[in-house]
């Protein structure tokens, strides 16, 4: 974590999550764009991407409003695409599980992808480090990507607000996922349940209110567990 | 365009707010260090897999207004391709825009 040993750790976080910047300052950009585009007002956009600080999530929400899906539908779809984060909240327990409980809340509410990445990996390589340092690596590795997400989608949708492209979320939406999609299709599982979650979403496109999406992945869900499941036991056997 | 009301569009932003830091604080704060199962742990690594190209299959190959356009298409197949040679987000996101752009400046 402090490779040179002197850095103050919340820096030496901050300077870890710097390259991200080049992929999420685009991405929110994008987000408060589309948004602004499909109609949320610049203060919906902002309290958007405060509160929920997940960009797949937030795409996926305005995605099903411009479907009319009903409110319960949207919630729970924008809330599956952040249920991996409950596995990063049970991976980083062991490490920050001791600390007062603002503390952990603090760092829950920073939990998204980037922190997550580089403090699971600096932790594992460093796990003596004193919990104090490892919060204030994460809140390096957080915080400051955190604010250039907010400002970023704000200026997406103070930019969409005054000049109407044509920039439509079914355009958008399927570039950026695809875009974080496919660098994890690295097993044969993860393709399995990629493939699956395709497939099903268009047999069970019928079904009303978005709710053939939830079907199909958690269909997919269940197809890349099995996949896991068979390829480790193949491994073993060879 | 979003046709839903002020307050199912403030209801949707605040309730993924709160059902989003409940997931995020769910081991942290209140779990602790007890060990999720190793089949719920299996599924939770795919969430991202399975509900993402579920979100955008529909909208490049349903019955939407856009769906089966070629352009659209081959912008989607593109940033496939760079996104799993390269391992890379951003140089995804910027061949399927190029190929985006490029192709809808070419048509029209």
């Amino acid at each position: 974590m402090q490779p040179k040993g002197r850095r103050h750790p919340f820096f030496q976080g901050a300077l870890d999550a710097a390259p991200f910047v080049i992929v999420l300052a685009p991405f929110g950009f994008l987000f408060g764009l589309v948004a602004s585009e499909a109609g949320l007002n610049i203060l919906q956009v902002l309290s958007f991407s405060i509160l929920v600080l997940a960009g797949a999530a937030q795409l996926t929400a305005i995605q099903l409003l411009t479907e009319e899906a009903p409110t319960v539908i949207v919630i729970v779809s924008a809330l599956a695409v952040n249920l991996r984060m409950g596995m990063y909240s049970a991976a980083l327990a062991p490490h920050m599980g001791d600390a007062p409980l603002l503390r952990r809340a603090m760092a829950a509410y920073l939990l998204f992808d980037q922190p997550y990445a580089l403090s699971s990996v600096a932790f594992e390589k460093h796990p003596d480090t004193p919990v104090v340092d490892k919060f204030q690596y994460f809140f390096g590795a957080g915080a400051p990507i955190a604010f250039l997400w907010y400002l970023t989608s704000l200026s997406g949708a103070v930019l969409g607000d005054k000049i109407p492209s044509n920039i439509g979320i079914d355009f958008a939406l399927p570039i950026t996922f695809l875009a974080v999609v496919a660098p994890m299709l690295k097993s044969s599982a993860h393709v399995a349940s990629a493939l699956t979650a395709s497939i099903a979403a268009l047999i069970f496109n019928f079904m009303p209110f978005g709710t053939g999406l939830l079907v199909a992945a958690f269909l997919a869900l269940i197809v890349g567990a099995t996949v896991e499941v068979w390829a480790e036991k193949r491994a073993a056997r060879t | 365009m979003i046709e839903a009301s002020t307050s199912q569009i403030w209801t949707v932003i605040i309730a993924t707010g709160i059902g989003t830091f409940l997931i995020r604080f769910s081991f942290l704060g209140l779990i602790g260090n007890r060990q999720l199962p190793a089949w719920a742990l299996r599924m939770l690594r795919y969430t991202p897999v399975a509900v993402l190209p579920a979100v955008i299959a529909p909208l490049l190959f349903g019955n939407g207004p856009n769906a089966m356009d070629p352009i659209r298409l081959a912008a989607a197949f593109a940033t496939l391709a760079v996104g799993v040679s390269t391992r890379n987000v951003l140089y995804a996101i910027i061949a399927g825009l190029s190929v985006f752009i490029g192709l809808t400046a070419l048509g029209g």
